[in-house]
């Protein structure tokens, strides 16, 4: 009998596969890093010495107990670490695992693919020493590294705070943290993110910690240009400039959504999130039979609501495949949902996208760092008369590279439609391409 | 010149590499990426003007930290544990 497969062994997709074992499915855990956690929760190489509190600060217990369900699960379950899902058609994902392809038939899917950082390109941001906030994050908590040894923290949203204060914590030199939302907005977003009280003070806390340690905390301040030759000088906002070695930045996250539109999925605008999202119910089923979404690669909605989510899935799968279910669970979990979807509103009134990127961002600047695309290139060909990315990108290469735009593409779409005089949502979305990650040459490939 | 910083977990055992033919050290538990950054200050030249770049979001994702290995096998240097002996070398990029 065909499986039922978790792509994505993040708190979402782990806790789709204790619930399905819980209901008597063993399910394939498929998940492309060494260790099972996902991003937030990433584990640290075994032989690292950090305690959980070291490494996941007030999350700790939460990590803890996502890690303990994993390693209860990886004995149970059909758990494959390390491996790739590059394709998915007809009922099957194409796997590469450690240099060797295979092919893996399911009967039903959970896709729980998670977030990466959302980029806004800005001059100078392929210069060695600048980093993504998550990949800040991750070099700290998975390596023990800091970026750099004077680092400046970019951008906005939760985790530019966060990561600035881990970095101070652990003994980094942290020069300066850029938040490019004015004050006033996080005054505005504040009943909203009482939702959430303990999320809310949390925030607060890593912000006066900062404040209180003498690093200086700039808001309404916009990273214009990253200064460097073969690595990191300086940065400049506003008049100002300041001498750094490393950079890290990011505007919030955005969804990983390559699988479900490979799957077929239909997507929808979220103008909460700025993006196009995989369509879903209230349980999380896809517009594709026997396929289901959770987690942040359906929404950015962090990683409490992914588990909650993951977990709704797996309750809608079992549901769908004949089982009876705890109804008043179901019902529980999706008001916990809706809770957090409102304080979810409030983050983004506090962190609002900021809309003027595109029309200030200069011609020069490269827009796709793989196939080295400037903003200049992409706005001739929208000069040209085209304004659907695709088109855009079928004229001048910008995100058909390694990437497969999941760095610039939000960027490109930014571009296209202030040249063109369009809504964000007027001017298309990037479609998948299999393979969504680069295969090497000689793979071999199992029978 | 060292890009990364180590901050903390120093006391792991030492494994010796060779980057790019060149005598190297990193320890055991390290990615490529933090073994090369820990030495240098870049990890491949980019495909179309050979800019340095230093991978940019460990989390295998932008695929910009790729490396070849002795083996011949080219891999993300963000998501593969360095072994002991390994010979990574940095692909230079093309020039325009």
């Amino acid at each position: 009998m065909k499986p039922v497969v978790i792509v994505g062994a993040g708190p979402a997709g782990i806790r789709a596969a204790r619930t399905l074992l819980d209901h008597g499915i063993r399910p394939c855990l498929i998940d492309e890093n060494l260790r099972a956690g996902g991003q937030i929760y990433r584990r640290q190489p075994e032989n690292f010495q950090r305690s959980a509190k070291q490494l996941y600060g007030f999350e700790a217990g939460k990590a803890l107990a996502v890690h303990h369900t994993m390693d209860e699960l990886a004995r149970l379950i059909d758990y494959r670490p390390h491996t790739l899902v590059w394709n998915a058609e007809d009922g099957r994902l194409d796997l590469l695992d450690n240099g060797r392809a295979e092919s893996i038939e399911y009967s039903r899917l959970i896709v729980a693919t998670g977030a990466t950082d959302r980029i806004l390109p800005v001059t100078g941001w392929t210069l060695p020493g600048v980093y993504s906030l998550g990949a800040a994050q991750i070099a700290l908590k998975y390596q023990g590294c800091a970026i750099g040894e004077r680092v400046a923290f970019c951008g906005s949203g939760p985790l530019l705070y966060l990561v600035a204060y881990q970095y101070a914590q652990a003994g980094a030199k942290v020069v300066a943290v850029l938040d490019s939302a004015p004050f006033s907005a996080q005054c505005r977003a504040l009943p909203a993110l009482l939702r959430q009280p303990l999320t809310l003070a949390k925030g607060m806390y890593y912000r006066a910690w900062l404040s209180a340690h003498g690093i200086p905390v700039h808001q309404g301040a916009t990273l214009r240009q990253i200064d460097g030759d073969q690595r990191v000088h300086g940065i400049r906002w506003g008049e100002q400039t300041l001498e750094c070695d490393a950079v890290a930045f990011a505007h919030a996250l955005r969804s990983e959504t390559q699988l479900a539109d490979l799957l077929g999925c239909e997507f929808a605008w979220s103008s909460l999130n700025r993006a196009w999202l995989p369509q879903r119910d209230s349980a999380g089923r896809s517009s594709v039979e026997a396929v289901y979404l959770a987690g942040d690669g359906a929404g950015i909605m962090g990683a409490e609501a992914a588990q909650m989510a993951g977990e709704c899935a797996a309750l809608a799968l079992l549901e769908d495949a004949g089982s009876t279910v705890d109804q008043r669970r179901r019902e529980a979990l999706q008001k916990q949902l809706a809770r957090i979807r409102g304080f979810r509103q409030g983050l983004e009134t506090a962190f609002p996208f900021p809309e003027h990127w595109a029309a200030q961002a200069p011609d020069e600047l490269m827009l796709c760092r793989c196939e080295e695309v400037s903003v200049g290139a992409v706005r001739a060909v929208v000069d040209e008369g085209h304004w659907e990315v695709n088109r855009v990108k079928a004229h001048c290469r910008v995100g058909m590279g390694r990437c497969q735009g999941r760095m610039c593409g939000l960027a490109v779409a930014e571009i296209v439609a202030e040249r063109s005089g369009r809504r964000i949502d007027q001017v298309g979305r990037l479609r998948g391409q299999a393979p969504i990650k680069p295969l090497p040459f000689g793979v071999e490939v199992q029978p | 010149m060292a890009l990364f910083k180590r901050l903390t977990e120093t006391q792991r055992p030492a494994l010796a590499f060779t980057l790019d033919g060149q005598p190297a050290t990193g320890l055991l538990g390290d990615t490529l990426l933090t073994a090369v950054l820990t030495c240098a200050e870049h990890v491949r030249g980019s495909d179309f003007s050979a800019e340095r770049r230093a991978g940019f979001c460990l989390m295998g994702a932008c695929q910009d930290c790729w490396v070849r290995l002795g083996d011949g096998r080219r891999v993300r240097a963000c998501s593969t544990l360095l072994e002991a002996g390994q010979a990574i070398s940095r692909d230079p990029g093309r020039q325009p």
